[in-house]
């Protein structure tokens, strides 16, 4: 019966990249449209004394040029998404986000005008003619010297620039007695740097407002445009909801980034009625590096305390996390719920607290990032245990096995709970990190590594992981402070000729949605995949939906497919048993026909279809069509879990790390196009492996971002990395209808930490007992660490 | 739009008046409407620009159009040939060397300049030949093998 899932199929929507024809945000011009250009603050922290626009609105071109007094009160600032309260109970501190200031710039590429133009080069000439007299004030970057006494404050209402601080777990004494009573405690300090999502495409924005049918059309490159329809209408605009079309075309890249609800999207919307023709922006990269919400940032103390055999008896972490100037859509739960709920891992670890202090600082807002919350989670926990097998004088391998949850299929054995809030699906923990092991050549590479002598030094690191995905059950999310249900929605339409129009709430920009859903759905109905056809992205033709991210499309919004083709099943037997003059109860449904049972009377479904739209012969009392939708709200969380292992060589005299291979297993359920896992898997990877090698973000003392452009910012590139060695098992999930768990930030959530342990076991074995290089592990930081 | 220039696109000719300043990829894109060339960055860092101007691989960000006048330009809408894919196209469909498709038509367009001088690149080759085009979705593990595939293909006789 399968003739797809499982298959690697080619992708049904390359054709249009391949040949230049893909259609991104700032592909498309409509007529009489306007280009905007924003001035923002060069500052970090600033009073805003003065705008004088009399020079730069005569400049050719320009239209009109917005300030922070030309939007009138009524239109809010940005929303946050999610509420976080503090230990004590009093809510988080959630101060206005304007969508152009007026008194005060928080980061450098705070916006300040808005100029709208002709052309772009037109806003952009007159733009450098707008004078700010600024007022400069300290700022501050860190989030950790942010809480400290006499920093400079970023927001009035926000006393110690303290968000919000958090808890989960057990009771701080019960893990500070367990910690006590360990016969070795490994403890770390170091930081999980701030990181730009970078997706090659730069945001971009459209605002239409047609006065013919008095509605706004905003074009824009997000990953869920429903959610910004909704986010955008019900607080920041205060429009109808209906009288407001939200398009993600083309999406070159998200990764989280794309999420959020931004400022210019409301602000391009607003204009272009006030203004009275569309208004396009596109940024710049640098404005990119800017604007768009970056990923990590924590300052973190961990202590990890084991008994005498290898148990792991006791985690207890500190972290300080960095939220930036503003909240973000999603800012709060990334370092929270998205984070202390990862710190059981793949471990049987008893006793575990976690305290965070969310920090506003005067830099970019920080909000998910591929992972978003469980790479910091990983890494705090995946480094500690690492470095305790160096200090223990243990392999690393067998101090993991010794701590591993043993298997559990969710179904015949119960879901593992968790000290800190969750019960994971299903695991089966050993396969991997064994597959790995055989994939790594262990015991040769130790050899290898133990006969090494010319200069370099050989390292091996392990990162054994799990993640919460297939974001998320609506009403746990909501008790944890989400202000949205995290359902998804798929509409199944069968047209009379017996073709299918899909509608997902999912949004696609590269993970195949078009493919791997149209496998799905030819499977399930016994149709070719050529007769199916996926359509997201459109608030005027999908119903509704909440997006991509957190590996959910597929966990979520392919089970609402599911969902969706079985009513039309249901309701196509009827039709059949009418045309069959049968009982439904005695047909069965197979490769696009309802058969009774025993016999060979059967109708195909694409008679059905027909005969659904021409109901000329047709069962008594039922409505025509063939049409279903279903929201799907899933019961758990799922929870993909894997082994990662990285082999460095760092050059002694240098400091320079090679990785020279990296060997990636994991477990992502059941695998509906295992091409397009991989290639997801790949990417993933190559992340989480900038982070540790290459990628970060610099802030100087002033609050400026000195390496925000492509000549600064070290991205991986492709002489950078190793062709990947992968593979995987399959631990299907219990509570979904395909059992799948998600597979997009597998690869950057388990890599960072193991390309990091790999250089400290090089530098252990070559005799450099260095407990921490931070990231990213420049040839100097790391010659430092062995210089020291 | 002082300067009038005129650039051989695809094989078509193109005749039109720019300012000096217009970059050739604001050409190709706002003049001609060819928008499968992308901009990345600002920087001439990211490579989603590339294209070709009289047989070599350029990112359009960093030539003038007035540069460009009297060149033959190839974009990644001219790579298919009469409707059948260039074997460059054919491997990044055949060995999944895209996700998004941002940097896609940058990265054929320079791997297509890499076979045109070295028809069968070592990996490392291949790696060296993209520092100049990121790619954030692929972690270029597929690219290589997309460039490996059209490689081969253009060396077997049709």
């Amino acid at each position: 019966m399968t003739n797809y899932i499982g298959k690697s199929v080619k992708r049904v929507e390359d054709k249009r990249f391949i040949t230049g024809q893909g259609k991104y945000t700032d592909d498309i011009k409509l007529n009489g449209m306007m280009y905007g250009y924003f001035v923002r603050s060069p500052y970090a922290h600033a009073i805003v004394k003065s705008i004088n626009i009399d020079r730069a609105s005569k400049m050719p071109g320009v239209n009109k040029i917005l300030v922070g007094a030309d939007i009138p009160e009524a239109i809010a600032g940005v929303p946050c998404g999610w509420q976080v309260d503090f230990k004590n109970g009093d809510t988080m501190k959630e101060p206005p986000h304007p969508l152009l200031v007026r008194k005060k710039v928080r980061h450098v590429g705070d916006g300040v005008a808005f100029v709208v133009a002709e052309t772009r080069a037109q806003a952009k000439d007159a733009a450098d003619e707008v004078d700010v007299d600024y007022e400069i004030l300290d700022a501050v970057t860190c989030p950790k010297k942010a809480t400290e006494e006499g920093a400079a404050q970023v927001h009035e209402d926000a006393p110690g620039n303290l968000c919000f601080d958090w808890e989960l777990g057990n009771p701080k004494d019960e893990v500070a007695a367990a910690m006590a009573a360990a016969a070795h405690v490994t403890e770390l300090d170091f930081s999980n740097q701030r990181v730009v999502p970078n997706a090659i495409e730069p945001r971009s924005a459209i605002g239409h407002y047609d006065t013919a049918y008095d509605k706004y059309t905003l074009y824009t490159s997000t990953q869920n445009p429903h959610l910004i329809r909704l986010l955008m209408c019900a607080f920041v605009l205060g429009i109808p909801e209906h009288k407001v079309r939200v398009i993600g075309p083309d999406v070159g890249g998200g990764f989280g980034s794309k999420i959020f609800h931004y400022a210019e999207e409301a602000l391009v919307t607003w204009a272009s009625k006030e203004l009275g023709c569309p208004i396009k922006w596109t940024a710049d990269r640098s404005e990119s590096f800017l604007t768009d919400a970056h990923g990590r940032d924590h300052v973190s103390n961990a202590k990890m305390g084991f008994d005498s055999e290898g148990k792991i008896v006791a985690l207890q972490a500190y972290t300080y996390a960095n939220l930036g100037a503003y909240l973000s859509t999603f800012a709060p739960a990334v370092p929270t719920y998205l984070h202390g709920t990862l710190m059981q891992g793949l471990y049987t670890t008893p006793k575990i607290n976690v305290d965070v202090k969310a920090a506003f600082t005067h830099t970019c807002a920080v909000d998910a990032y591929r992972g978003a919350g469980r790479p910091e989670a990983t890494y705090l926990l995946e480094r500690l245990i690492d470095l305790a097998a160096l200090e223990m004088d243990m392999d690393p391998a067998e101090l993991r096995f010794k701590n591993f949850i043993p298997a559990f299929d969710g179904v015949e054995q119960e879901g593992y709970t968790t000290q800190v809030a969750l019960q994971y699906d299903s695991g089966n923990y050993d396969p991997v990190l064994k597959r790995a092991l055989e994939m790594v050549g262990y015991e040769e590479f130790r050899k290898e590594q133990a006969a090494q002598s010319n200069g370099k030094l050989l390292g091996i690191g392990f990162s054994t992981y799990i993640e919460a995905c297939g974001i998320a059950p609506s009403a746990v999310v909501g008790a944890l402070g989400a202000r949205a249900g995290l359902f998804e929605v798929a509409q199944v339409r069968v047209q009379p000729t017996g073709k299918v129009s899909v509608f997902t709430g999912a949004h696609s920009h590269g993970q195949g949605h078009e493919t791997t859903f149209a496998q799905i759905v030819a499977d399930r109905m016994g149709i070719g995949i050529d007769d199916v056809e996926i359509i997201h992205g459109d608030s005027d033709s999908v119903a509704f939906g909440m997006g991509t991210y957190g590996s959910r499309s597929l966990a979520v919004g392919g089970s609402a497919i599911v969902n969706s083709i079985d009513k039309v099943l249901e309701k196509g037997a009827k039709i059949a048993a009418h045309l069959l003059e049968a009982s439904a109860d005695d047909l069965e449904y197979a490769e696009g026909k309802w058969t009774v049972k025993g016999t060979d009377k059967s109708v195909s479904f694409g008679d059905v279809s027909l005969t659904a739209y021409v109901p000329h012969n047709y069962p008594e009392g039922l409505e025509p069509g063939l049409d279903f939708n279903a929201f799907y709200d899933p019961a758990n969380f799922t929870y993909p879990f894997g082994a990662h292992v990285a082999i460095v060589e760092v050059d002694k005299e240098t400091g320079e790390v090679k990785l020279k291979r990296f060997i990636a297993v994991d477990d992502v359920g059941n695998v509906i196009n295992p091409m397009i896992v991989d290639g997801q898997i790949h990417g993933g990877l190559a992340q989480g492996i900038g982070q540790a090698m290459h990628e970060g973000t610099v802030y100087d003392e002033t609050g400026q971002l000195i390496n925000g452009s492509y000549m600064d910012y070290c991205m991986p590139r492709a002489d950078d990395l190793p062709s990947f060695e992968i593979d995987r098992t399959v631990t299907p999930c219990p509570h979904n209808p395909l059992g799948v768990k998600g597979a997009g930030e597998a690869g950057c959530i388990g890599s960072t930490p193991a390309v990091v342990n790999a250089v400290i076991d090089a530098l252990w074995k070559g005799g450099f007992k260095v407990k921490d290089v931070p990231m990213p592990m420049t040839p100097e930081r790391v010659w430092t660490a062995m210089n020291n | 739009m002082g300067n009038m220039i005129t650039v051989t696109v695809n094989g078509k000719e193109h005749s039109g008046g720019v300012e000096g300043r217009t970059l050739l990829v604001d050409y190709l894109r706002e003049h001609l409407g060819l928008t499968g060339t992308h901009i990345g960055c600002d920087t001439s860092s990211c490579g989603a620009c590339t294209i070709h101007m009289d047989g070599k691989a350029v990112k359009s960000c960093t030539v003038l159009a007035v540069q460009a006048d009297g060149s033959e330009v190839t974009t990644v809408e001219g790579l298919a040939n009469n409707g059948s894919l260039h074997p460059i196209q054919e491997g990044f469909k055949e060995e999944h060397g895209l996700q998004c498709g941002f940097c896609t038509p940058g990265m054929m367009m320079t791997a297509t300049d890499l076979l045109k001088n070295n028809p069968n690149p070592t990996e490392d080759e291949i790696r060296h030949a993209l520092e100049g085009n990121f790619c954030r979705c692929t972690g270029y593990h597929n690219i290589v093998k997309s460039i490996q595939y059209a490689a081969k293909k253009m060396q077997s006789p049709a």
